[in-house]
């Protein structure tokens, strides 16, 4: 087979970027003179309207509007402490949830341990966060069973493809059902074979979220995967 | 320094003891993502030296009262190895290295964005496994490529070397004998592209004209260390190192 992978441009942090007549958007710094400069080790993206450098590792910080895997850490009274990857906890209020809950016994509903799909709800100038799981039809709920993985937050877009292309490929090849959370936190649940191929191509994927053709890299795993495939969708 | 001995460092034909020439730098390995549960890290040879380092975070700061509200807190801590130096080291934290602790933590926060995650620590632990003269430069050219690739934004770079007189000549990257017998040690490190000084320190004497020299070598040496340290960065995404090609088959 020949190899038709090529790895995109590498920058590291202090290197010029010339944006030409693109916008600089992500993973730039830019100084007094309006240059800009990397401000990570990562791979160069051109798109049609912008450029952005997509480093290879980091950890999320959360945005209002994300929605995000978390695992909850500590109950309070009235709120949950989640951790979702990143520097800083984040809240889960009770007022914030579809359930019918009162202050003071709010661990029937979530408790340490359980992982949750949320919506970051606000955060502020100093980086404190609460998420929310009261959106309809965005799937925002408590997460039963399943498996969790985690990768580095900047492979994410990567990971979704354009229009979640990519993981609706991996989602139908692997009869699965599959969240991901913008931190990087996957959920993925299905039988166990197919849980076992489905973190496979998201392993895969990870590593080579900085070569090009990989559409078709991981079309070509799952298609070798496929004897190993439980059909049942549990 | 300054250690009176009959030891001839420099030969007549300028070789030095380990026979390199006056501008002549240690041979550099730097290897990096070397540790599974750290967020970056690298592990660098450096000439006789062995140094690993280990980055993790950003991670809110604990305990409390060291958390800045406005930046993040860069906490270096260098370490040296009981048995890495001829006398057994006593293990723990001493003057030297509660120093170039505090000097590796400035230097780097030069160089990162601290202003993007207030309230943030992040740690670099430094552990100097074999010394031979050049340590805390080293220990900070390494830990600047382990905070690139846990993937920590930051400005530049920081890249450094070392410079000292040795019989009465200005020479690059002192060895250990050198350091020990020489008449002066300039230890120095910069922003690799725009070159801003992030740490100058000196042991021993130097005149004006001597220390323009030694820091002009410096800033020329670090150049080719930076080429290193990008190296090491980019091997681990190489082509040839993705994962096998094979998945057609198995």
């Amino acid at each position: 087979m020949i190899d038709t992978r090529e790895i995109k441009e590498i920058v590291f942090p202090g290197d010029d970027i010339d944006p030409g007549n693109l916008k600089a958007r992500n993973g730039m710094h830019r100084d007094s003179e309006g240059k800009y400069t990397s401000q990570f080790f990562g791979v160069l993206q051109r798109g049609e309207e912008y450029i952005d450098v997509v480093p290879f590792n980091g950890s999320y910080f959360p945005r209002r509007g994300d929605k995000v895997i978390g695992k909850v850490m500590d109950v309070g009274p009235s709120m949950w402490t989640v951790d979702i990857k990143s520097p800083y906890m984040t809240m889960l209020h009770m007022n914030d949830t579809p359930w019918r809950t009162i202050s003071g016994d709010i661990k029937k509903f979530l408790t340490s341990g359980d992982y949750v799909y949320a919506k970051v709800m606000n955060v502020n100038e100093v980086k404190e966060s609460w998420i929310t799981l009261k959106e309809p039809g965005l799937g925002l709920r408590k997460l039963e069973g399943g498996h969790i993985m985690a990768i580095p937050a900047p492979k994410v877009p990567r990971m979704i493809g354009k229009n979640g292309s990519m993981v609706n490929m991996v989602k139908d090849a692997t009869f699965t059902r599959i969240v991901i959370g913008q931190n990087g936190l996957i959920w993925i649940d299905g039988t166990p074979e197919n849980v076992i191929v489905a973190s496979e191509a998201v392993a895969l994927i990870e590593s080579e979220a900085h070569a090009t053709g990989l559409t078709d890299r991981i079309t070509e795993f799952l298609k070798s995967k496929k004897g190993e495939i439980n059909g049942n969708t549990q | 320094m300054g250690t009176p001995s009959d030891k001839k460092l420099i030969n007549e034909n300028g070789v030095r003891l380990d026979g390199r020439g006056d501008e002549e730098i240690r041979p550099i390995r730097i290897t990096t993502n070397v540790l599974e549960r750290a967020d970056g890290s690298a592990f660098m040879e450096w000439g006789g030296n062995k140094i690993m380092v280990a980055v993790y975070g950003p991670r809110e700061a604990y305990p409390k009262h060291t958390q800045d509200i406005e930046k993040s807190v860069i906490k270096a801590r260098y370490n040296m190895a009981a048995f890495s130096v001829d006398e057994r080291k006593r293990p723990g934290p001493d003057r030297r290295s509660t120093e170039i602790s505090k000097v590796i933590s400035e230097a780097l926060s030069a160089a990162v964005l601290v202003e993007q995650f207030p309230r943030t620590q992040i740690d670099v632990f430094i552990e100097v496994i074999q010394a031979d003269a050049g340590t805390r430069i080293a220990s900070l050219t390494a830990a600047s490529v382990a905070l690139a690739s846990a993937g920590i934004p930051m400005r530049d770079m920081v890249v450094g070397c070392s410079a000292g007189k040795v019989e009465d000549r200005i020479v690059l990257d002192l060895s250990k004998d050198e350091d020990n017998f020489g008449q002066a040690d300039l230890p120095m490190a910069v922003l690799s592209k725009s070159k801003k000084v992030v740490l100058v320190q000196m042991d021993g004497d130097l005149s004006k004209e001597e220390f323009g020299k030694a820091t002009g070598m410096v800033l020329q040496a670090t150049d080719r260390i930076a080429e290193i340290q990008r190296k090491a960065l980019s091997e681990k995404y190489n082509i040839e190192n993705l994962s096998e090609s094979n998945t057609g088959g198995e």
